[in-house]
């Protein structure tokens, strides 16, 4: 009856052909050049990548902030997946953009680092989520928008991005699945859950305008073959938004603002955030953000920020 | 138990096929309210360290089994074919690989 | 199963015991072994999902990207743990809804360890190393409880608890490389984890009645002092290596027992926090009650959404 067996067993990584414990995680970077393409230019190359890293790395603390509160215990585990897999695609972008830009900051330096006006992502990631119903319907926006994004982006030109939207487009086409399925059970599922669920779809639906704005430095970027032209992805979008609300027996809400070339009035969806200006053609990518920014960071970057020096 | 408080969602049955070549093998059971999550979520429990090629997922209530007091009448039967071991068949040790 | 000759049942699950076989869910089993392996299966259970809560709380607040990806990971990893146990408890009849229940009224207990709260990013880090390694010192023999379906979700457990003992002792050893400010942070998380730590293996083996019978039906292999005293040997030599100094002055090493002495035991303070009267009871039992109701209206509708599916009204 010695405890020493089943300690040798901790340490034994070799297959066990139950459980198979699964120790081959691969760099996914690995072999990957990390010189610039020819002709790129690096702020622009750097901007993109925060660009879509915050993107990730703000909504993953979104999710983040769901752990030990989700319906079910199986859904912890779900959502816990989803915010790791976002959090490194993010660790992927900030350390490129960290590249790109020869200044040598690397991912922590961007994420704990710097202030809210340097922040690229869009709006929809950063509002707050008030139940699992809209947890669903932004992620299920997101995650369908991202992944046409990552699909195009694994032909990019930049060897690193088209590596992290070939890894990444597996990640998020899980998470659509998720977001999918659960769109369509709340929406077809009790009067309570209907009604949560189209309200949820009408309050992310405005944030939509600025996932498909190009961007000056998108601009750029896709004419390189570097960047993907977001108002390519709409068709696409549209086509499995239109599905999936049709099976969740939910209505698709009056057109957004695409056509307006950036972000709508907050005061339609959340009276709170009133430092955004309305119109104007700058939003989420311009640096521009919303209150609920300011307590993000506060939370994200409070103790690194209070530790000079520190090392973790 | 009292039974009372049932969980709002059935039990299913998990299995995983490891890595190709090896049978599926039961891992466990979870909570879903359909198949399409059931799957969804054994995936994110069952192989979130890389441990399976394939999953499969059954109602815990459609599982038929054999009693523990049946084992007689199912096991013993098999229990003298000796000659389904391969133990049973004396080979010299000068033969490789067999 | 209900006509089977009580006696000859009965020798049958004993000689299984004995044989150091492992007791499968459909077998017959006395009454008393049902519920007492329930109620531990249910406690450890309750325990990770309890747990996830003091190192939860700093996932957003971890200060790199890095230590954020491993904590969450850790966590998640709690609230697996807690369900291949539920799962294993289930296959004993019991039903994970209303295991829910007793735990959120405060019916069914859960280790008093996570009624402390988590002051700085080192008690990242302690938990860690000394929660997690207590708690490795407990599981690993339960690796062979008689009961399979428990078995077999520990070994599973232990496996992936090895990677939370590591990240957290890493952790505490980049920290103390670091600032002073750094060093005086583990040293206080240690201060205040230490004695909670040793707590964990439960009251002293003269105050633990249950123990006999435990043993003899091999769902518990070691006695509580026993595995308290390998705990305390194992973690010596570590706070050495770490430069840290464990909180008790009576701690040293006694040749002639071959283990280390170590002081007496707040007893009374282990019994209020598991009477419900520790830091963070009420708070840590709220939170779980308030993640189920926010969430019954989900779980009604996806049950709802099912029916419909297969045709039967919900």
């Amino acid at each position: 009856m010695s405890f020493d067996d089943a300690y040798q067993a901790l340490t034994d990584h070799d297959d066990d052909a139950r459980w198979a414990y699964g120790t081959g995680f691969a760099d996914p970077l690995a072999g990957v050049p990390t010189a610039l393409p020819d002709g790129v230019d690096g702020a622009d190359l750097a901007a993109y990548c925060l660009m879509i890293g915050d993107d990730a790395l703000i909504l993953s603390h979104r999710l983040q902030q769901w752990v030990t509160r989700a319906p079910e215990l199986e859904d912890e585990m779900a959502i816990a997946n989803i915010g790791l897999d976002l959090l490194g695609q993010a660790r992927l972008l900030l350390t490129r953009a960290g590249e790109a830009e020869g200044t040598g900051r690397d991912e922590d330096d961007l994420a704990y680092l710097r202030d809210p006006a340097d922040f690229r992502h869009v709006r929809l990631v950063e509002r707050d989520d008030t139940d699992f119903g809209q947890l669903i319907a932004r992620l299920l926006v997101f995650s369908t928008w991202r992944l046409a994004l990552l699909d195009r982006l694994a032909t990019s030109r930049d060897p690193v991005l088209a590596a992290i939207g070939a890894k990444g487009v597996k990640e998020v086409a899980y998470h659509r699945e998720y977001a999918a399925g659960w769109a369509v059970r709340l929406g077809d599922g009790t009067e309570l859950s209907h009604r949560r669920m189209q309200d949820a779809v009408d309050a992310v639906w405005p944030l939509l305008g600025e996932l498909f704005t190009p961007h000056d430095v998108e601009v750029r970027l896709a004419a390189a073959g570097v960047a993907v032209d977001p108002a390519s992805l709409r068709p696409e979008f549209d086509t499995v938004l239109t599905e999936v609300l049709r099976a969740a027996t939910l209505d698709m809400p009056a057109a957004d603002t695409a056509e307006a070339g950036g972000i709508v009035p907050v005061g339609a969806t959340s009276p709170a955030s009133g430092a955004v200006s309305a119109g104007g053609g700058t939003g989420g990518r311009d640096g521009r953000h919303g209150d609920e920014l300011a307590a993000i960071l506060a939370e994200l970057q409070g103790l690194a920020r209070a530790t000079p020096g520190g090392v973790w | 138990m009292s039974g009372e408080i049932k969980h709002e969602w059935p039990l299913f049955e998990v299995f995983v096929r490891a890595k190709r070549g090896l049978n599926h093998v039961h891992v466990g059971s979870l909570r879903a309210a359909d198949h399409e999550m059931a799957l969804h979520h054994a995936r994110d429990l069952y192989t979130r360290r890389n441990e399976g090629v394939s999953i499969w997922v059954v109602r815990s209530d459609d599982v038929v089994a054999s009693g523990p007091d049946d084992k007689d009448a199912f096991f013993a039967p098999s229990g003298d074919k000796v000659y389904r071991h391969p133990t049973h068949y004396a080979i010299p040790d000068s033969v490789p690989h067999i | 199963m209900s006509d089977r000759i009580p006696a000859e049942a009965e020798r049958v699950f004993t000689t299984t015991i004995e044989k150091d076989q492992r007791v499968e869910p459909r077998d017959w089993m006395p009454d008393g072994y049902r519920k007492t392996m329930i109620r531990q299966i249910a406690q450890h259970a309750h325990s990770e999902i309890i747990g996830m809560q003091p190192e939860g709380a700093w996932i957003t607040r971890a200060p790199s990207l890095r230590r954020k990806a491993i904590l969450l990971a850790k966590v998640q990893d709690e609230a697996g743990h807690g369900l291949y146990l539920y799962s294993a408890a289930e296959t004993l009849g019991a039903d994970r809804g209303d295991l829910t229940r007793r735990l959120i009224e405060g019916r069914q207990k859960y280790s008093s360890i996570f009624n402390y709260p988590t002051l700085t990013f080192a008690d990242v880090g302690v938990i860690g190393w000394l929660v997690d390694g207590a708690a490795i010192c407990n599981q690993v023999p339960l690796c062979r409880s008689s009961f399979g379906p428990y078995a077999r979700a520990m070994i599973r457990i232990c496996k992936e608890e090895s990677f939370h003992q590591r990240q957290g002792y890493e952790l505490l050893m980049t920290m103390m490389r670091g600032t002073e400010a750094q060093r005086e942070m583990v040293q206080d998380a240690v201060d205040r984890w230490w004695w909670p730590s040793l707590m964990m293996f439960g009251p002293p083996d003269a105050e633990s009645p249950n123990t006999a019978q435990s043993m003899a039906w091999k769902i518990k292999r070691h006695t509580n002092d026993e595995l308290r005293q390998r705990f305390v040997d194992m973690s010596v030599p570590q706070a050495e290596a770490l430069g840290v100094t464990l909180p008790d002055p009576d701690l040293r090493w006694n040749a002639d027992r071959g283990h280390h002495d170590f002081g007496e035991i707040d007893w009374t303070e282990l019994k209020r926090v598991i009477s419900g009267d520790g830091p963070m009871n009420a708070e840590r039992l709220a939170h779980r009650r308030r993640a189920d109701e926010d969430g019954a209206w989900v779980r009604e509708a996806a049950a709802a959404h099912a029916a419909k599916r297969q045709g039967v009204p919900a």
